[in-house]
């Protein structure tokens, strides 16, 4: 089981605000990986470094043995159809219904038939637990939960190895967030997925995560599994998850 | 509604405040006010606070503010109260405000720190300019490396939303336009009886500058603004962001059709008001100043070169070139706030109608420098 992502030495500033000094961590294949922190520690930016939304001042990060700081626009390209992202509030494409949304990419990047895509379109959309009438919704007439699992349904179009989730619970009422976390297992067992995801919510840590990385004061305060992390002496984790134990 | 009481007692050297009731803070300003205008000076003062059943913060607030005014100045105070839960708000209020750290002032800038701070913005926003002009046209060399991403289905979108749809508004606008200044410049021809060169003047003025501005401005209000608001939508919704972690880049997929359409339809639109203008001044010219339609398109074809025609449409591309990329280039400078999708849609219209009044200056400069 290799590592799929490396981060090392990563360095992000803002205008004078230096939000990571020096981060280190691996994440390996197969795992699900889980990216916490108090707030404005800049988890979220660390992921949107590792999408390639955002630059970072020194370090590094390597996906899939690519090196993000020296990468050219070609192999970025190959990148982006490695992965999928889903992002807090979903992002759906407003001006497509869902099944154009889901279809985008197959259509853009592939010159399957259009009776293929709708199948694969069809799977997806069950696999992320979806009605198949919902397929021509419009993003605005749909629900926090239907957007979320829609655009997951886009994150996956493209059989994708390894899956960014910002938040993917925050916004949803308690039974849909559970249901959230099954389907995320059930997707990393199904798929043999990679999920990175940043998250705040203490159930869906307890229940999902492999191993994570806690961030705070701009380098990482932890890195490892669940069962380890009641000894760290960290001020923000004695904090956040001796009051739940 | 008042649902507590204010009791002043003076005895001798002894002020009684009683408060009865119910003390919240609607009625602290009144009592503030009671409390100042006590002429004696005490050496004690009694808050008395027996019958009093509810105290809320800002009363206690209140209360602390008065023992504290009255111990700054040498005179004992004393609090009665029986009742638990006063008590308890009391000290709530008193543990909270103890420490006495002033809120963290706002730094205050003088004229000339604003005035350089806003002159550093719009440098910074003017070379933001500059580095979305060099994307694009790194976006556009790539476009006419590889004709396949180039994107038909987008371009014909955009040329139909922005252009096609706002015929009708140019039409009748530039009709309006031609009915008025034939109009205003027939009565003073008539004066002189130089009817006839209404047609030399409508030709020139209209094929060459009247046209392209008021296309463009139009344009620049309606299509401009739209871009500007459908973009910067699209970044706060994360949209622009789902795209690129898609691998779609939005110079190729948003930014590229809309300049493409427009820079395609201006020319078009401002044919179309070429022909609505000079219609609306011939129908001014023979109805008011005699002159036959007939007679009016003769001398124009007579008087007027084709050449005035061609300057007024090849500023067309330019200008739609203009309009589209500062508005998408607003668009991508929304921030996160909703305000900033206002502002920028102001923006948006206020500079690209600029730009184009500039545009259009240089090109004057220019073309009569040429000779044309």
């Amino acid at each position: 089981m290799g590592s799929i992502i490396e981060v090392r030495d990563l360095v992000t500033v803002f205008d004078d605000n230096i939000v990571h000094d020096g981060l280190h961590l691996t994440i390996n294949e197969g795992e699900i990986y889980g990216l916490l922190g108090p707030s404005g520690c800049g988890k979220s930016t660390l992921m949107r470094e590792m999408v390639m939304l955002q630059k970072f001042q020194g370090g590094d990060i390597e996906i899939f043995g690519q090196s993000l700081a020296t990468i050219s626009p070609k192999e970025s390209q190959a990148l982006y159809q490695k992965w999928g992202v889903l992002f807090q509030a979903g992002a759906l494409f407003t001006s497509l219904n869902l099944y154009e949304n889901i279809a985008l990419a197959l259509r853009e990047y592939t010159d399957l038939s259009e009776n293929m895509i709708r199948d694969i379109v069809k799977f997806k959309l069950s696999i992320v637990g979806l009605k198949q009438s919902d397929a021509f919704l419009y993003p605005s007439q749909m629900s926090g939960g239907m957007k979320k699992k829609g655009a997951l349904a886009r994150a996956l179009s493209m059989d994708p190895k390894l899956l960014f989730l910002d938040e993917p619970t925050s916004g949803l009422d308690p039974i849909s967030a559970r249901e959230f976390d099954s389907l995320i297992l059930k997707l990393r067992s199904l798929l043999g997925l990679s999920i990175v995801m940043v998250s705040h919510d203490l159930r869906s840590i307890y229940d999902t995560l492999d191993r994570l990385a806690v961030i705070d004061d701009k380098k990482i305060a932890y890195e490892g599994t669940l069962d380890m992390i009641e000894r760290e002496k960290s001020e923000f984790i004695q904090r956040f998850f001796k009051g739940k134990i | 509604m008042q649902r507590s009481e204010l009791k002043i007692v003076e005895k001798e050297q002894e002020l009684v405040l009683r408060f009865v009731g119910e003390l919240d803070l609607y009625a602290l300003t009144e009592y503030e006010k009671r409390i100042a205008k006590v002429q004696m000076v005490p050496k004690r003062v009694i808050i008395d606070l027996l019958e009093l059943r509810f105290l809320d913060t800002a009363a206690a607030l209140f209360l602390l503010q008065i023992e504290q005014g009255f111990l700054s100045e040498d005179v004992c105070v004393a609090f009665r109260i029986k009742k638990q839960s006063l008590q308890e708000t009391l000290h709530l209020v008193k543990s909270y405000t103890t420490s006495k750290k002033q809120l963290p002032q706002k730094s205050k800038k003088t004229a000339l720190g604003l005035l350089g701070d806003s002159v550093w913005k719009n440098y910074r926003g003017f070379l933001d300019f500059l580095a979305f002009l060099g994307l694009l046209f790194y976006a556009k060399l790539q476009y006419l490396l590889s004709y396949k991403s180039i994107r038909y289905k987008e371009i014909l979108f955009e040329m139909n939303e922005s252009a096609i749809k706002a015929l009708f508004i140019v039409s009748v606008t530039s009709f309006l336009i031609g009915v008025v200044v034939a109009y205003q410049s027939a009565y003073q021809l008539k004066i002189y009886g130089a009817n006839i060169f209404i047609v030399d003047m409508l030709g020139l003025s209209i094929l060459r500058e009247l046209s392209p501005l008021i296309t463009a401005i139009i344009i620049a209000g309606r299509s401009g603004s739209a871009y500007t608001a459908q973009i910067g939508a699209m970044k706060i919704t994360e949209e622009l962001d789902a795209m690129r972690t898609m691998g779609f880049d939005p110079f190729r997929f948003l930014v590229m059709p809309r300049i493409i359409a427009l820079m395609i339809m201006m020319p078009v639109l401002i044919f179309i008001s070429d022909m609505m203008a000079l219609f609306g001044g011939m129908i001014v010219s023979s109805t008011y100043l005699d002159i036959s339609s007939t007679l009016f398109i003769e001398r124009f074809s007579t008087v007027i070169d084709i050449k005035h025609f061609f300057v007024g449409i090849v500023k067309g591309p330019f200008f739609g070139f203009l309009i589209a990329s500062i508005a998408i280039h607003r668009g991508l400078r929304v921030q996160n706030d909703t305000q900033s999708i206002g502002i920028n849609t102001t923006k948006s219209v206020v500079e690209s109608i600029f730009a184009v009044i500039v545009c259009d200056a240089i090109f004057s400069i220019f073309f009569t420098n040429l000779g044309i």
